[in-house]
């Protein structure tokens, strides 16, 4: 494999500032949202008393996980020496700090007292999961950043694998983090499970790979850079492996919960009775966002082709989002167990599932953290060279020959990075 | 045809620092008064002394009393100047009245439900800013300047006793701040607490509307009356099993 130089992206074209055009409507579509709810309190929302996280959290928590799973292909090349990630590992980083970006703007201005963004960074209570996130988030940043540097300054390359090992670290503990979110939480029956942790790594991953996946083919399709069916089948087996881990987590979560009778009420909630929850579990969780794409990726014919690729791709992002929705909703609207063996009722409906419809400017400030995550990687490939200029097989695959290609498709040709020639004394 | 300014004299000149050294003076003693005041007066100090963990404020409900009325509810109100806006979902309620129907036997049971002051209360573990905290007399209270409404403490209580302030408030107590943006709940009326009265609910529970299903009192003295309705008949702790030890107990449930 050869040095390929990196290059921005001209960006001059009108394409270019069409994309940006719609990206920036996003950004202002979600400040606009932000600003509607926070100047009316938040009973313009869906959001209610008994569903206190409402859509912005579903896009937030989201964007978070696909963040530090979107770092994945920087660590596999700078942690596992897999010498064929290396081209992609900037990109990779560039797209994990922006989709945190845009996370943690939604979930900032989704805050009752957004104004008191500097209280939460200057007082912390180090017992609570949140007060760490807060730490662990702006250290991506720094820490992330600081890899990026390592990687695009010739001069600092000899820095690049320490320092990715340590970003491989910090990610991990990051989504630990996120998932604890959830795991710690012991008054709810759909969540305090150790599993959540460990299951939100592994669902980091596949939504990053899945995004990561269509910002290179989009990218390289539209600037019209050389793009080899190496890259596409590297990310291909990465995505399939992941959503079929993915899948693997929730069958043991649900089976786990199965086992305690006191989560019985919960498990038959989410699996069978809950209405639009159980719905998104099954139609969209499971079957087009784990089962469809996992047939596409296998399948010899479909796994080969880019569109099909891209399809499963954007199935897994819809049964995402949906997986979240299904936790962070689904598990607030099952009522609170203040009283096992009795009914309950009140005027603050308890005993009840709660209701939620999600509201426009809930779903137009998540879309905006989108926004915000794509517009910094489409304005951000432009103003530094964050792109290899070539991904095509030629210069990706050491054993590549025009006459093969077609027929190794599927071989399993990792190698390990070379170890530098030692000099004759 | 330039104009030529005139050099000005020294009066002028001293006019203008006059006006320059007073304007700083006044801004210098409007930014100070403030500081100068707040440290001047000696910090009054509550009825009932320093808070400290000597004692632990708690409540124990008689649910044999308790029947459908709500003048608890109703005297929370009064006091704390919470109050509904026609939309029963996102209206906060500090406290409110709960039906328990025991599927097995058929028993039906009345009670007030709010925050119980836990001992070891998750909303205050979960909390990223310590805006929710537990005072050492037992009483678990919300900071209004630095709760950021992040809602955490809502998905961590296990009594669903807290309210996020969804709107504009009105009408507000000058004891009871609250804020739009924030999430609050009962606050054992800490105000009346630390001037050695009882609370509103339990007063009003206590008077002629009222059943007297309820009574306050120091759980760390063996003599207040709540210790010893407690030591004469089993109490509940409602969700004992996650072990947060409540000061809000109940009896016949």
């Amino acid at each position: 494999m050869r040095e390929i130089p990196f290059s921005p992206l001209p960006g001059r074209s009108a394409e270019y500032y069409t994309l940006l055009g719609w990206f920036a409507l996003m950004v202002a579509g979600g400040l606009g949202g932000a600003w509607y709810m926070e100047h009316h309190g938040h009973w313009v929302t869906g959001m209610s008393n008994e569903i206190v996280w409402g859509t912005p959290h579903v896009f937030a928590v989201f964007l978070i996980v696909a963040a530090s799973g979107a770092l994945n292909v920087a660590s596999i090349a700078s942690v596992f020496g897999r010498v064929h990630y290396k081209p992609l590992s900037p990109l990779s980083a560039l797209v994990s700090l922006a989709l945190l970006a845009g996370g943690l703007a939604v979930l900032v201005l989704d805050l009752g007292r957004p104004d008191r963004l500097i209280v939460a960074m200057t007082t912390y209570n180090f017992k609570s999961i949140f007060a760490w996130n807060i730490y662990l988030y702006t250290g991506f940043f720094v820490v992330v950043g600081i890899y990026i540097w390592m990687m695009m300054e010739w001069r600092m390359n000899k820095y690049k694998s320490p320092v990715g090992v340590f970003a491989f670290l910090w990610r991990l503990t990051l989504t630990t983090g996120t998932g604890s979110i959830f795991g710690f939480l012991v008054a709810r029956q759909a969540y305090d499970a150790a599993i959540m942790a460990p299951m939100f790594i592994i669902l980091s991953f596949t939504y990053g790979i899945a995004i990561f996946y269509l910002v290179v083919v989009s990218t390289y399709t539209w600037s019209e850079r050389p793009l080899g069916d190496f890259v596409i089948r590297r990310m291909r087996n990465m995505l399939r492996i992941f959503v079929a881990a993915g899948l693997y987590f929730v069958i043991v979560f649900n089976l786990t919960n199965l086992y305690a009778t006191e989560h019985h009420g919960v498990v038959r909630f989410i699996l069978l009775d809950g209405g639009v929850y159980t719905t998104l579990f099954w139609v969209v969780q499971v079957f087009l966002g784990g089962i469809v794409p996992l047939v596409i990726l296998f399948q010899p014919g479909l796994g080969h082709n880019r569109q099909a690729i891209g399809l499963a791709a954007a199935l897994v992002l819809v049964g995402g989002v949906c997986q979240m929705y299904v936790t962070i909703i689904g598990g607030q609207a099952y009522p609170l167990v203040l009283f096992p063996g009795m009914d309950v009722s009140s005027s603050f409906f308890d005993g009840v599932v709660a209701s939620y419809t999600p509201s426009l400017p809930e779903l137009l400030l998540g879309l905006g953290g989108i926004g915000l995550a794509l517009l910094i990687v489409t304005l951000a490939v432009k103003l530094l060279p964050f792109l290899p200029d070539s991904l095509a097989d030629a210069d990706m695959d050491r054993r590549f020959h025009p006459d093969e290609h077609a027929a190794h498709f599927d071989e399993d040709d990792e190698e390990e990075e070379p170890q530098p020639a030692t000099k004759a004394a | 045809m330039t104009e030529t300014r005139e050099p000005r004299s020294h009066d002028a000149v001293d006019r203008v620092r006059r006006r320059v050294l007073a304007a700083a003076a006044t801004f210098a003693g409007a930014a100070l008064a403030p500081g100068v005041r707040l440290i001047s007066p000696a910090p009054a100090e509550a009825a009932t002394g320093p808070v400290t963990d000597k004692v632990r404020w708690g409540i124990l409900i008689d649910t044999n009393r308790c029947d459908d009325c709500d003048v608890c509810v109703e005297a929370c109100k009064t006091e704390n100047g919470w109050h509904g806006h026609g939309r029963p979902r996102t209206d906060p309620q500090w406290i409110r009245k709960v039906t328990l129907h025991d599927r097995q036997t058929g028993a039906t049971h009345d009670l007030p439900l709010m925050c119980v002051h836990c001992q070891y209360p998750p909303c205050e573990d979960v909390c990223p800013t310590g805006a929710s905290f537990r005072r050492a007399d037992g009483i678990v209270l919300v900071d209004k300047h630095t709760c950021i409404g992040c809602r955490y403490c809502m998905m961590a209580c296990p009594y669903k006793a807290r309210s996020f302030v969804h709107e504009d408030v009105t009408d507000q107590k000058s004891y009871m701040p609250r804020g739009k943006g924030t999430v609050e709940s009962c606050t054992m009326c800490v105000h009346r607490v630390d001037s050695g009265r009882i609370p509103a609910c339990v007063e009003a529970c206590g008077g002629t509307d009222g059943k007297g299903a309820m009574v306050f009192g120091d759980l760390n003295d063996p003599e207040s009356d709540i210790s010893r309705e407690a030591g004469r008949h089993m109490v509940t702790r409602i969700r004992a099993d996650l072990g947060l030890d409540p000061g809000v107990l109940y009896r016949g449930i």
